[in-house]
């Protein structure tokens, strides 16, 4: 008999886990559309940037140092992973792919530094030795510009300032809400041919108050920011994509697990049931 | 009066996008003033508040930092943080104020950043101000 009431037990905590997962399920797939609406609104200012920074670019055979790629002596890396887990393999096939990155790349760890998004990440590089350097946790969900705009300007500097000589940001790409590839991909030195190639239509010629270089030393900053805030809503997206996918089997599979606990509740049932006949029928037996 | 497109965006929206006859602004060089068929200029922007003139009214937006790019027939701000006056938290504002001001008063922290900080609430509560005539 305690094996029935052990079994019912089961199903009702299952059924409760599943009540959680299908929860959060939908509260992903909510998230995962404001998110993509999010990453579609910061589109604008990134495409009107590049437009303007083509334009200046074209005008001088600037030397600005973000422009220029100088021997790389060290490397920054800027990784954006989540704060909560339960969706699925998303923060673990990031870390699995950058330290295997940085494995390839580098023989000690003096050559690079890295700066953290998400407690996930955080807690994980941290506790293994990892040199971080800044890190923010404790993002909304819906990030604002303001969020990370100190780390992105920190990262952004220390380029500037010559503390490494390229930036990458890590984080997964969205290519759909079903596929979520981690990447890792250079953001500085700017690639000006990648700018150059996005290039439409005649730039006109722009007068530059106080002068291009000022302009230019202004902006390019600015720009590397939206990139890093670009990969920011992409991660998003990503995230909330991936604990979608994640929640979804796993209300799957709640409802097998209870299906089997069913059926094997009732066999246990039957059995039960069966005994207390035959056992009924033997006493009778033994009475005549 | 012939009009010009003017568009606002940061990094989050667009925040304003309609046709202006005339936008007067603080750019690096001091203040400037736009009317349709301008050269075209690119500079950055102080944090200031943009007025915009059509129709014989004028609205001012609340600009923390960025850039001002102009063509003869369109006008683009990128900026970090733009907000209509409706849009802007004066609570939140006079927080930060108060906030710069101690630090300032009592020399902590980075003086350069409480100073922007104050110059943004100023700047914002500036801006507020205009929503209520």
């Amino acid at each position: 008999m305690s094996t029935m009431r052990e079994i019912k037990r089961r199903i009702r905590s299952v059924e409760n886990t599943k009540k959680i997962t299908s929860a959060q399920k939908m509260v992903a797939a909510a998230k995962l559309r404001r998110a993509q609406e999010a990453a579609e609104s910061a589109r604008p200012y990134a495409e009107k940037m590049r437009e303007v920074i083509n334009s200046l670019a074209q005008g001088t055979k600037s030397n600005h140092p973000m422009l220029v790629s100088r021997p790389i002596q060290k490397t920054g890396y800027l990784i954006i992973t989540s704060d909560r887990g339960l969706c699925g393999g998303y923060n673990a096939n990031l870390l699995r792919m950058l330290e295997k990155v940085l494995k390839e790349r580098h023989q000690s760890k003096d050559d690079y530094v890295l700066f953290v998004i998400g407690r996930k990440g955080l807690t994980y590089l941290s506790k293994k030795g990892y040199p971080v350097l800044s890190s923010v946790t404790g993002l909304s969900d819906s990030p604002s510009f303001g969020d990370i705009k100190e780390i992105a300007s920190q990262a952004v500097s220390y380029f500037e300032q010559e503390k490494y000589d390229e930036l990458y940001l890590v984080y997964n790409q969205f290519i759909n809400p079903v596929v979520q590839r981690p990447v890792d991909k250079r953001i500085l030195p700017l690639d000006s041919k990648e700018l150059e190639k996005e290039k439409k239509g005649p730039s006109a010629a722009y007068e530059f108050e106080p002068s291009q270089e000022e302009v230019l030393a202004e902006i390019l900053p600015r720009y590397a920011e939206s990139l890093v805030y670009s990969a920011l809503m992409d991660a998003k997206a990503s995230e909330f994509a991936a604990k979608m996918t994640a929640m979804t089997s796993a209300t799957d599979n709640a409802t097998e697990l209870i299906e089997q606990l069913t059926l094997e509740y009732n066999k246990a049932r039957q059995a039960a049931i069966t005994q207390e006949i035959s056992e009924i029928v033997a006493g009778a037996n033994a009475l005549q | 009066m012939s009009r010009m497109q003017l568009d606002i965006v940061t990094p989050e929206k667009i925040v304003y996008s309609k046709e202006v006859e005339m936008i007067i602004t603080r750019a690096a060089n001091g203040d400037i003033g736009i009317l349709p068929q301008h050269a075209p200029l690119v500079s950055p922007l102080k944090i200031t508040a943009v007025r915009v003139k059509k129709d014989g009214e004028e609205e001012q937006i609340a600009v923390s930092g960025g850039f001002l790019e102009v063509r003869p027939d369109k006008v683009t701000i990128l900026a970090q943080a733009a907000e209509l006056p409706g849009e802007i938290d004066v609570e939140r504002a006079e927080r930060a104020k108060a906030r710069a001001e101690e630090r300032l008063a009592n020399k902590e922290g980075d003086q350069i950043r409480a100073e922007m900080a104050l110059r943004r609430a100023l700047n914002r509560l500036e801006v507020a101000k205009t929503l209520k005539k």
